[in-house]
């Protein structure tokens, strides 16, 4: 059991009449990465709402460590050590590249009402921004104003505010969505980084089918609102039922 | 961007020195005693602006800062003009008991109105703020306690201590007034450099992800309008202090909608735009009062939309977006000039 970092049992949420989220069951091992696939529609990122806090589930629990924390209001969920990055980006626009960063390095601090303090003197949250910053490779852009970022780099800043947010759960909610092609091994080389270098957990949707099969420890596959299949990368792609119902054609074709 | 900085510092600097020297600039110009005639007149005037410049900057802490869009603004400076006027003139109080008065409950009253109406955003919010000064500003009206405020007729003739008598001691007033706004625009720079002024600016530019972040983002917006209707209240002390009396019109919507032009005009999230504004909003009003008489708020109002129009962002936000390319255009131009001398 105390293997599990995160679990979920029987979480549902409804839309009106549409159950986006039925009964699932997640277990997560603590230092893994763990890939959620599925076709569009199929509901990973509600699940990936339900359990970082940003909506409630209809019923069903999230347990992290074994405590329920279903109930616990979206700003509390950092500082239990749950971060997300969002699929379709969400920065701050207005702010430099550096401030996006920051914010989430100091978000967890002591200094967040300290009105008598500079932002701009608070160093250890402006280096751990920056080493952020340097392991997406926008460092060079700390000082430009987020909106006028291009898509790709919006993407990396979205990534780099997960990681300076230091959280020991990363959801990471289709990340190479709208990322140049030619950074995704960065991305690949990042994650597999911080599984190596720390004993953080990743929980990852994707649609980058070689991404979620290269980096994968566990893969769970979803198909309208539940649980189909779990396994690791080999045993997914051997499963009969999730080509059918997902992979398809594609998978068939040999994409992998 | 240091360079850029330090210009900015010394046109700061360049502009207190010259309010500093302003009354005697004027006197030298006119020949006129500094504490009368046209010295004591402008004194004046721009003491209005000083007064509207750390209200507007206040109202812009709240919108600007944290994007707070707030329709009750008068109720803090009519609040704080109120209660200086209130304890000078009934209760006998010395004037600096009365501006800690002043702090004190203007405190108290943002963090009321914040945690009743904070619960709801935009519009809403507004519209909630929008009942509250309306309240305060018929509480101001209703006869039953004319014996405190005057009622319709507002509180009159406060007795202002002689040092600092906006009639006898014109100049001394000026320099107070100077001085508090400096002060206040320091300590509204404070806070918007702070880490809680990074996180109020994030709540503005995205709330949800500000709290997905960890960041309760109520207690933020609590801090905002505190430290703003803080900042209006005393703007609204020393409105009543200039004009020797408080009347419902401070606590009423026009006082409002005067900090939401003066922060547009001047530029929104600038703190300095606003004071602009304010000097703007009363010069401005000034003149045409001068030049066309009682109808000139008709005329305001196509400057106004003039200056929506063209200046979207405000003086010194299109200045932000678009002053380095002007000074470019300027500089080649003069190049072109000294080339063909």
């Amino acid at each position: 059991m105390s293997d599990w970092i995160l679990t979920t049992q029987a979480l549902t949420r409804d839309f009106g009449s549409l159950r986006a989220v039925d009964h699932v069951d997640l277990q997560v091992r603590a230092g893994s990465i763990h890939a959620i696939i599925g076709p569009n529609g199929a509901g990973k990122t509600t699940l990936f709402n339900l359990i970082s806090g940003y909506i409630k589930p209809t019923s069903g629990r999230v347990l992290l460590r074994g405590r329920d924390i279903t109930r616990v209001p979206l700003h509390r969920m950092a500082h239990l050590g749950i971060g997300r990055s969002f699929q379709i980006t969400n920065i701050f626009p207005t702010l430099t590249v550096l401030e996006n960063v920051r914010l989430a390095a100091q978000a967890r601090g002591a200094d967040n009402l300290r009105l008598w303090r500079n932002a701009g003197k608070l160093t250890a949250y402006i280096e751990r921004a920056y080493t952020a910053l340097r392991q997406v490779g926008l460092h060079e852009r700390a000082a430009q104003i987020a909106a006028t970022l291009p898509h790709g780099d919006k993407r990396r800043l979205e990534l780099a505010i997960l990681l300076a947010g230091d959280a020991d759960i990363l959801l990471l909610d289709e990340p190479t969505a709208g990322m140049a092609t030619e950074q995704v091994p960065m991305l690949l080389d990042l994650l597999r980084g911080i599984r190596q270098g720390t004993n953080k957990t990743i929980l990852i949707v994707e649609h980058n089918m070689s991404v979620v099969m290269s980096l994968a420890d566990t893969i769970t596959v979803m198909h309208q609102g539940r649980v189909l299949a779990e396994g690791s990368p080999a045993e997914i792609s051997a499963n009969q039922a999730v080509r059918e119902a997902y992979l398809g054609t594609a998978f068939a074709g040999g994409q992998l | 961007m240091r360079e850029r900085l330090k210009s900015s510092q010394w046109a700061g600097l360049g502009l207190i020195g010259g309010l500093v020297i302003f009354p005697f600039v004027i006197a030298l110009l006119t020949g006129q005693p500094v504490d009368a005639g046209v010295p004591k007149f402008w004194q004046g005037m721009l003491i209005q602006v000083f007064i509207l410049a750390v209200f507007a900057m206040s109202y812009d802490i709240l919108m600007g800062y944290t994007g707070i869009l707030s329709f009750g603004h008068a109720l803090f400076f009519g609040t704080g003009a109120y209660t200086v006027g209130i304890l000078l003139k009934h209760a006998g109080w010395d004037l600096g008991a009365a501006l800690l008065a002043v702090i004190v409950i203007a405190l108290v009253q943002s963090l009321i109105i914040g945690l009743l109406s904070l619960r709801v955003s935009g519009v809403y919010f507004a519209m909630v703020t929008l009942a509250f000064a309306q309240m305060a500003f018929l509480l101001a009206e209703a006869t039953d306690f004319r014996q405190w405020t005057g009622a319709e007729d507002g509180l009159q003739s406060i007795p202002v201590p002689a040092w600092i008598s906006p009639t006898n001691e014109r100049l001394r007033f000026y320099y107070v007034t100077l001085g508090f706004t400096i002060v206040m625009y320091l300590l509204a720079r404070q806070v918007v450099n702070s880490p809680t002024g990074k996180v109020m600016m994030a709540i503005r530019d995205n709330e949800t992800r500000a709290k997905v972040l960890g960041y309760h983002a109520l207690t933020f917006k609590l801090i905002a309008i505190t430290v703003s209707g803080i900042m209006a209240a005393l703007a609204g002390a020393f409105n009543a202090l200039w004009n020797l009396n408080a009347n419902p019109a401070v606590l009423g919507v026009g006082t409002t909608i005067n900090a939401l032009l003066m922060t547009i005009i001047g530029g929104v999230g600038s703190l300095i735009g606003p004071m602009l504004g304010a000097g703007v909003i009363q010069l401005l009003g000034y003149w045409l009062n001068v030049f066309f008489g009682p109808s000139w708020p008709l005329l305001f109002g196509i400057i106004y939309i003039l200056i929506v129009l063209f200046l979207p962002y405000g003086i010194i936000g299109t200045w932000r977006l678009r002053g380095a390319s002007w000074m470019a255009l300027w500089r080649k131009r003069l190049q072109e000039l000294r080339a063909r001398l």
